[in-house]
């Protein structure tokens, strides 16, 4: 993580609920600040360019692309990862569905899908199929097609405007 | 990790922010939410010595309404904007805008100011706030100035900021009750930057009849004349507006224009 930077300067974050303080260079992004500096290897790096979707994580709950934040401009914020999300009410039941309806494959851009998926559940609890697809476009799959996705974020709307 | 090895520093003033940019001797960059710098960094398009982030500077955050405008921090980001951080009339065209910006996690961090000063001739607000009137305060070492939207833009991905200089404010102006607009981007994948875009804004109390090119060679076309809208709409007026550019001699790019400035204007007067 090139901490043999001469740029180099210790960075503070909590990451899923525990502080963490560790150097890193300005130019280490947040997804490699997790991914090398904790082994939390769950925000998958694809493009590095923002135009993936496969590392989005939550910063101050809130869906921000892991390659395109650089940890040094996140210092005193808290980040959660995908692992952070295991007892997470919402995310257990996007997992429950994306297996229920084949949301995945390879699995490679499920983490972001699932980040992406839950700020949609939260925040537009009324969506379509048509404005999921629009939600989530910024997430690619090269796996489903879709179709699987969709149904499964869908599936998780309904159940809880059914409770 | 991809860019280079760049320092960094988050000021907490607008005035130790200038300082900073006037030192660097043109390889310091200013930069906010990262999402088009960012990417550009990742692929060593721009490789400074220096970023300075503009997010903690106040004066760069807030939001206010004014009689005639809304006044936005240039570090306001499109998310905010797409949650209806402003209110009153322009509210709706502002929030719809915003929405249709990248991907919310884009959204999230992205700014209205770093897009404007990125100045990708495709981005959304530098096409909007050009057909909105808007206009621009910013603020340099030689003190401050005002500049509308339209004349910012020079080139593509060229301003007239100078390296000392910050885009403060983004000030746009209230729309009348009866005013129409319309924007409307060709992408062919949704949240891409467009491959053409029009904006469209017709307020007669105000005098304002504008149509704006975008996603051109360069700067924004900008068409002030009171033409019936179906009439600048046309193919011919659209070949006609961009035979100045690189794109005339592209029959295809004339086309998705022409369907960019049709839909925006179907969008104005439905």
């Amino acid at each position: 993580m090139s901490t043999a930077s001469p740029n180099a300067r210790l960075v503070s974050l909590t990451v899923n609920g525990r502080p963490v303080a560790r150097l890193a260079a300005p130019r280490t992004h947040l997804a490699d600040f997790l991914r090398e500096g904790e082994l939390l290897t769950g925000a998958h790096l694809g493009c590095e360019q923002g135009v993936c979707g496969a590392c989005t994580l939550l910063l101050d709950g809130e869906p921000v692309r892991g390659c395109l934040a650089y940890a040094v401009a996140c210092e005193g914020r808290a980040v959660t990862t995908i692992e952070g999300l295991d007892q997470d009410e919402i995310a257990a039941r996007l997992r429950e569905a994306f297996t229920a309806e084949h949301a995945l494959q390879c699995g490679f851009c499920t983490p972001g899908m699932l980040i992406s998926a839950r700020d949609v559940v939260e925040r537009l609890p009324d969506a379509d199929d048509a404005r999921v697809r629009v939600e989530m476009s910024g997430n690619l799959c090269r796996c489903t097609g879709y179709v699987g996705i969709v149904k499964a974020i869908r599936r998780v709307l309904e159940d809880r405007k059914a409770r | 990790m991809k860019p280079v090895d760049f320092d960094y520093v988050k000021p907490a003033t607008l005035a130790a922010a200038v300082d900073l940019l006037a030192q660097g001797n043109g390889s310091v960059k200013a930069i906010a939410g990262a999402q088009s710098l960012g990417p550009m960094l990742n692929l060593r398009l721009v490789q400074p010595e220096l970023l300075v982030d503009v997010t903690a500077i106040p004066e760069l955050l807030g939001t206010r309404e004014e009689a005639e405008r809304i006044v936005i921090g240039a570090g306001v980001t499109h998310a905010r904007l797409e949650d209806g951080d402003t209110s009153e009339r322009t509210r709706a065209v502002l929030a719809q805008i915003a929405s249709g910006i990248a991907y919310r996690a884009v959204r999230n961090r992205g700014t209205i100011g770093g897009s404007l000063a990125h100045a990708d001739p495709a981005a959304d607000w530098l096409v909007c706030t050009t057909a909105l009137g808007a206009e621009l305060l910013l603020v340099g070492a030689a003190g401050q100035r005002i500049v509308s939207a339209a004349e910012f833009v020079v080139g593509g991905f060229e301003t007239m900021l100078a390296p000392d200089e910050l885009i403060v404010e983004v000030h746009v102006p209230r729309l009348s009750a009866g005013s129409r607009w319309g924007y409307y981007k060709v992408c062919r994948k949704r949240g891409e930057f467009a491959d053409a875009s029009a904006a469209v804004l017709v307020d007669d109390a105000r005098g304002f009849h504008r149509c704006v090119i975008g996603a051109t060679s360069g700067r924004p076309i900008v068409i002030d004349d009171s033409r019936p809208l179906s009439e600048l709409a046309g193919a011919a007026a659209v070949a006609e507006a961009l035979s100045p550019t690189a794109l005339a001699a592209d029959a295809f790019a004339i086309q998705v224009h022409a369907a960019a400035v049709r839909r925006a204007v179907t969008a104005a007067t439905a």
